[in-house]
């Protein structure tokens, strides 16, 4: 029994058509697209598509993972928070395993460190209300899609004036990093595919500067396979004709205009400040901060901890992985010392980071 | 007997021997169990012997569709099952913590001997420990059982070649959900049940009919069908291409798997095997699985291909991509 | 991290809605849109609905699908 809306965009049938559609569209070399966001670096690695449109599209992994793109610092942070007395560290998943410049959170839950795997923000607010002798940190890492999740558990526990929690922010906006990336020379984007849920956040309008400014196609495309190659193929046909437009491949779910209460949300609880991206260095207005008059649920003010300044250069490329530099396997590391099971990087360790993907879904083996 | 287990109970006195003889010894209750000596004698059998053992430490110990006990005997039927043996016999050894509750244990030891009475096999000998609160997590089994092959079918993983195929008794993922769901830190309900089933008397029937044509067959337990089939093309030097369109998941496993973003492919399950057949038996092979209960969503999910070891797919929109061991997907405590 | 699928509204209750995919249930919080009724498609994303799925416009991004040449679907 299909799943609906999940199971008619994954039809092999209609699969084919729209390859086929893609290989009639351009006869040049591969054409350089862009995605920028983890879910569809995983979405494109587990359903093959790379190998389906390899010869008309170059697909290129951008810095689409917030996990990836958080500075070590970060977590080093959130591990020494995690080593006091009476903390809860609760965190979405793909977190727990990601290396900080000596521990990760895994080897602190090994060594007693209280922390709690949760699939909403929301969860987070859940354990310090059943538990109020505890502290509770919630892992804020996200784009605009998580952000108004995390700024709604804030308010949350603002109204249900729950003191024991808070969080340590560490939210990215995605258009600032896409313009820097536009503009690399090195890079030669091409193409964008642009998030599906941020843009159910921001609005399809959000990516016409980049089309206009940079002559960049930017088609906004679903997760499943035949929303990417559709999105795909929609690139190609502004690239025949010359056109370089915002598109919106994904109108089931976003619009021109995105989700005006959920920006709200977002603007009640954040506010706009540069941001570090590993691998990228600090761009000015591409992250969230959490407002002063909110600063009893920002851990960083709470627990006075300060994120320090990013750890050691090591021989890992994941800052040029992650602008789309280099393929995984242009790192010198990937594959042997830097394996899921051993990572180096976040690239590779986390559940959308780009080596992660190129690793367990690549057929190079 | 008291409500609760005792810290007694495990001292090997008055209360433990009422909590072997009222509990366990009644209800296991074989000839060779009676006496109580300290082996199970177990007379000649006739063949060669087949030995296993496994720990079981699913949290929490009952869980939709089942309970710890009936995973302990299930499982190790099957692991004897897979390898050609007919079970004969198993080891019960019971670590509980003081506090937990005797309702529940008798609900775990009854579904062990119905478990033990529908796969036609006796527990020969058991022991049981107490410890401390909080230094044991209610419950834990060990259980290892003994089988005897009959009719010189062996597992063969360097027979597997090109053209073999590769067959699944059923849906994926139920158990691993239906405890995922039952630990409740997801707010999540659903209809799903463990798959929890003694597969014996299908894998025989099988092997009976199909002996010639069964390479090698295995439970695809913790990891899923995924890791199960690497486990394989790393003993054997196959090439596994899998067909995702054809991998038999419920519409209930699949919604729980898109909330959280899961892969069925790597979910455990506890009532379903992995037989590698000769490429002209497939078809012949899951119809006769489908005529059993444990079977009726038996499928081919893929073949053997020529070419390097490991395991692909074919996914549904007609792309290539590996299916490679899991890091870091795992849930703990799930068997 | 963007993960968000497609659910089916069960019941509204206030700021809070029960969501149906496949037979699996969860509660979620509404407080990121307004006007949402049983019946309706949202995407879930940690625990919030972020957005109505519209029906309509599904079906149209379908049909295009199924428009383009070569395209015979299998059920």
């Amino acid at each position: 029994m299909p799943l609906r809306y999940i199971d008619e965009f994954r039809d092999p049938a209609l699969a084919r058509a729209v390859v086929a559609r893609i290989e009639a569209a351009w006869d040049g070399p591969p054409v350089r697209v862009m995605e920028v966001c983890g879910t569809h670096t995983m979405a494109i690695a587990r359903g093959g598509i790379r190998s389906l449109v390899s010869s008309r599209v170059a697909l290129i992994s951008g810095p689409g993972c917030p996990v990836c793109v958080t500075p070590d610092g970060y977590i080093d942070a959130a591990i020494a928070l995690g080593r006091r007395d009476g903390v809860v560290l609760a965190t979405f998943g793909d977190m727990v395993k990601v290396p900080g410049t000596a521990s990760s959170l895994e080897k602190e839950r090994g060594n007693g460190a209280d922390v709690r795997i949760v699939y909403s923000p929301l969860d987070a607010v859940a354990i310090a209300v059943a538990e109020p002798g505890r502290d509770v940190v919630f892992l804020g890492v996200g784009f605009e899609t998580t952000a108004p999740a995390i700024a709604g558990a804030i308010l949350a526990a603002r109204e249900r004036g729950v003191a024991n929690f808070s969080v340590l922010a560490s939210v990215r906006t995605i258009p600032e990093a896409m313009a820097i990336l536009a503009s690399d020379p090195e890079i030669r984007i091409e193409g964008f595919l642009c998030p599906a849920h941020v843009s159910a956040i921001i609005g399809a309008d959000a990516y016409r500067p980049l089309a206009e400014t940079f002559r960049i196609p930017c088609v906004v495309a679903g997760f499943e396979p035949l929303d990417i190659l559709l999105g795909l193929a929609m690139i190609l046909a502004q690239k025949k004709t010359g056109r370089a437009a915002v598109e919106n491949e994904y109108a089931r779910v976003v619009t021109t205009s995105g989700n005006r209460k959920a920006r709200d949300v977002i603007g009640r609880v954040f506010e706009k400040c540069d941001a570090a991206w590993r691998g990228i260095g600090v761009l000015p207005g591409s992250g969230l901060a959490i407002r002063a008059e909110y600063g009893a649920f920002d851990a960083a003010v709470k627990h006075d901890i300060a994120i320090p300044a990013s750890g050691a250069d090591t021989a890992c490329r994941c800052g040029d992985v992650l602008k789309g530099k280099i393929a995984p396997d242009g790192c010198p590391l990937f594959g042997t010392a830097c394996t899921p099971d051993a990572p180096v990087g976040p690239c590779m360790v986390s559940t959308e980071g780009t080596c992660a993907a190129h690793y367990k879904y690549g057929v190079q083996r | 007997m008291t409500d609760t287990i005792l810290l007694s109970h495990g001292e090997g006195g008055k209360r433990t021997r009422d909590l072997v003889r009222t509990l366990f010894a009644r209800r296991f209750d074989n000839p060779v169990l009676a006496p109580l000596f300290d082996s199970g004698l177990l007379g000649h059998l006739d063949g060669e012997i087949a030995f296993t053992t496994d720990s079981y430490v699913v949290t929490p110990p009952i869980f939709p569709g089942g309970n710890i006990g009936k995973l302990a005997v299930c499982g190790t039927m099957n692991d004897l099952s897979v390898c050609g043996a007919r079970p004969v016999a198993l080891s019960c050894s019971f670590i509980l913590e003081e506090g937990f509750s005797v309702a529940q244990l008798e609900t775990i030891l009854d579904s062990m001997k119905d478990a033990a009475t529908e796969g036609n096999i006796f527990i020969a000998c058991g022991d049981t420990k107490v410890v401390e609160k909080g230094k044991g997590d209610g419950i834990f089994i060990t259980t290892s059982g003994v089988g005897v092959v009959r009719d010189g079918w062996r597992p063969a993983p360097g027979a597997i070649r090109p053209g073999d195929r590769v067959v699944l008794t059923g849906t994926m993922g139920d158990h691993q959900a239906a405890v995922m769901i039952a630990r409740n830190r997801l707010s999540i309900s659903s209809p799903i049940v463990s798959d929890v089933a003694p597969l014996s008397a299908m894998l025989l029937g099988v092997l009976r009919k199909f002996k010639a044509q069964v390479r090698f067959m295995r439970d695809p337990t913790r990891g899923g069908v995924g890791v199960t089939l690497n486990e394989i093309a790393e003993a054997s030097g196959a090439r596994f291409v899998l067909d995702e369109g054809r991998l038999p998941v419920s519409q209930g496993v699949r919604g729980v798997c898109e909330i959280l973003g899961f892969d069925p492919l790597y979910l455990a399950n506890e009532g379903k095997a992995i037989l590698i057949v000769d490429g002209s038996a497939g078809d012949g092979v899951v119809g006769h699985l489908r005529e059993n209960p444990y079977g009726v969503n038996a499928a081919i999910i893929g073949e053997v291909a020529e070419g390097k070891s490991g395991v692909f797919m074919k996914t549904t929109v007609g792309g290539l991509r590996a299916v490679d061991y899991p890091v870091g997907d795992q849930l703990p405590r799930i068997c | 991290m963007c993960l968000g699928i497609p659910v089916k509204v069960m019941q509204v209750d206030g700021q809070s809605a029960v969501v149906d995919v496949g037979g699996a249930r969860r509660e979620i919080s509404l407080l990121l849109l307004d006007d949402v009724r049983a019946g309706e498609w949202v995407i879930l994303h940690a625990g919030f609905a972020i957005q109505k799925m519209d029906e309509e416009e599904a079906e149209k991004t379908l049909a295009l699908l199924r428009e383009l040449p070569g395209a015979i679907e299998i059920h």
